[in-house]
């Protein structure tokens, strides 16, 4: 079942056309994500489809009633402003504490209710977004580079989290990333994105086609490009290869 | 009992603090402190758009704040930094107000007054008018107050959530002019950022949860409006900066008594 689609889609930001012509669609319970350079234009589709940016022309069609979930890039907090991860989960909304305490949960962040949230961590501030786009039990959750500031560790954390989310809560995951490698390999399809879609369909298809290899392989000799998580196979070698005085001068 | 000058004062103050001080803890947490001094400035202009049509001081400053802070919400994000754009709207509206009110013919007016506010000489009129502009800001702090919080936390976070952050700066700078307008005669077009800014920074110190700090932002503001206007019968000083500085006392202690309490 399609839960959004957008059809012919342009937008056109501080003069230019940030997106031209974007044909998507995502269906229940599937996990899409979108990757692209930077000014690529993955931000303003996202912000498209949840309504802050007006296409020029085209048109976003959302499932009547779709409940979506949505997790910001990242969140300035004035320092004034005083402000408990509880109070923010009641924004705007009052919710019952039964629903905040389940959300908090389930996003890992289970006694986190009553710090305020200048006082969290990058990673902790990303797991309470994630929480507050929850509590509306959504059919789609949008993130947009969730793990933006968070080191390797902590997104590949915190996407697993996602992973796992799709499969207790059965929602549909679109989310926008950078981390390519952790993503690619949780994701069903991926969608090449610079101004217009590049390529898309599913990760091994995406990282094959020469347009994403365009974008992503020069330079870095493709190890940017494609580097799929293997589960068959272990890392229990340990570190075998020397550590030369000069390898470090410099 | 409204026949005490100095009681219709207090009164008046009470009035313009429970709407600025909770509309002052926004203007914090967005950063709109040189917004409200702009509005706030440029209503000189609106006196002299009062005297000079004959209609009353209430509507003409309300209705050049509300011109103002449209005019800067059009303008932001145009390219000019903001900070450098709000200075030059600040400053010319105060600059234009005075020359405008200087160049009206055969009206004396005392510009003191209405720089600096004469809460002293409020009329019950007065009390009813700044008590009828003041619950209506309150009133639309309000009603919108989640939306709004909602949308100063972020607006991408405000749309998804099905929120319109620029009604919501709409509804904000409608309620902001309406205090502006209220507040010129007790503390003058010069200081009414300062009932706005202080009691709101006052109150973050000791508060956990934005409606508190802005709970307490009243209560700091009452103290201050309450032994300011004392002060000034006391020490016969003008009283809309005594209140004003009350509000400033009351700031350093609390922010001396935060630093004791990270000492210990």
């Amino acid at each position: 079942m399609t839960l959004l689609s957008t059809r012919g889609l342009s937008v056109r930001y501080d003069g230019r056309l940030a997106l031209s012509d974007v044909d998507f669609d995502i269906s229940a319970g599937e996990i899409v994500t979108i990757v692209g350079p930077n000014g690529s234009g993955k931000s303003t589709f996202l912000r498209t489809i949840i309504g802050a940016v007006i296409p020029s022309s085209g048109h976003v069609e959302k499932n009547n009633g779709l409940r979506i979930g949505y997790v910001p890039q990242k969140l300035q907090i004035d320092p004034t402003l005083p402000l408990s991860v509880e109070r923010f989960m009641s924004l705007p909304c009052r919710q019952a504490k039964n629903d905040v305490v389940a959300a908090l949960e389930n996003a890992g962040v289970r006694d986190f209710g009553p710090r305020q949230l200048s006082d969290l961590s990058g990673g902790q501030f990303q797991r309470v977004l994630l929480a507050r786009a929850l509590l509306n039990k959504p059919e789609l959750l949008i993130l947009d580079e969730a793990t933006q500031g968070l080191d390797q560790q902590g997104a590949a954390a915190f996407y697993l989290q996602i992973e796992q989310l799709r499969s207790t809560l059965g929602c549909a995951i679109l989310m926008v990333s950078h981390e390519l490698h952790v993503v690619m390999s949780a994701s069903d399809r991926v969608v090449c994105l610079n101004g217009h879609v590049c390529c898309h369909g599913t990760p091994e298809l995406v990282a094959s086609a020469p347009e994403y290899r365009a974008l992503f392989g020069k330079g870095t000799g493709g190890a940017l490009a494609l580097y799929r998580h293997e589960h068959n196979h272990q890392h229990d070698d340990g570190c075998d290869h020397d550590h030369k005085e000069t390898d470090h001068v410099g | 009992m409204l026949d005490d000058f100095v009681v219709r004062a207090v009164l008046a103050g009470l009035g313009i603090v429970i709407a600025a001080a909770p509309l002052g803890c926004m203007v914090v947490w967005r950063r709109m402190a040189y917004f409200s001094d702009a509005t706030a400035h440029a209503s000189v202009l609106g006196i002299a758009l009062a005297l000079s049509f004959s209609i009353s001081i209430f509507a003409g400053v309300l209705f050049v704040s509300l011109c103002m802070s449209l005019l800067i919400t059009t303008l932001t994000g145009r390219g000019v930094g903001m900070d450098t754009m709000l200075g030059v709207l600040a400053h010319s509206g105060l600059a234009f107000g005075l020359v405008a009110v200087s160049l009206l013919d055969g009206v004396r007016v005392d510009l003191m007054a209405y720089l600096f506010g004469d809460i002293l000489a409020v009329s019950r009129m007065d009390i009813a008018v700044v008590w009828g502009g003041a619950l209506g800001a309150l009133g639309l702090l309000w009603w919108r107050w989640s939306a709004l919080l909602t949308a100063t936390l972020n607006s991408d976070l405000a749309y998804a959530s099905g929120i319109n952050p620029k009604r919501e700066q709409l509804i904000l700078t409608l309620a902001l002019a309406l205090v502006v307008a209220v507040a010129i005669k007790v503390v003058g077009a010069l200081l009414i950022g300062a009932m706005l800014i202080i009691p709101a920074a006052t109150a973050r110190v000791f508060a956990r949860s934005p409606e508190a700090m802005a709970f307490l932002a009243v209560v700091v503001g009452i103290v201050g409006v309450v032994l300011g206007v004392n002060a000034s019968i006391v020490w016969d000083v003008p009283t809309g900066p005594a209140i004003v500085c009350l509000c400033a006392i009351l700031f350093v202690i609390s922010n001396v008594v935060r630093m004791f309490r990270k000492g210990s």
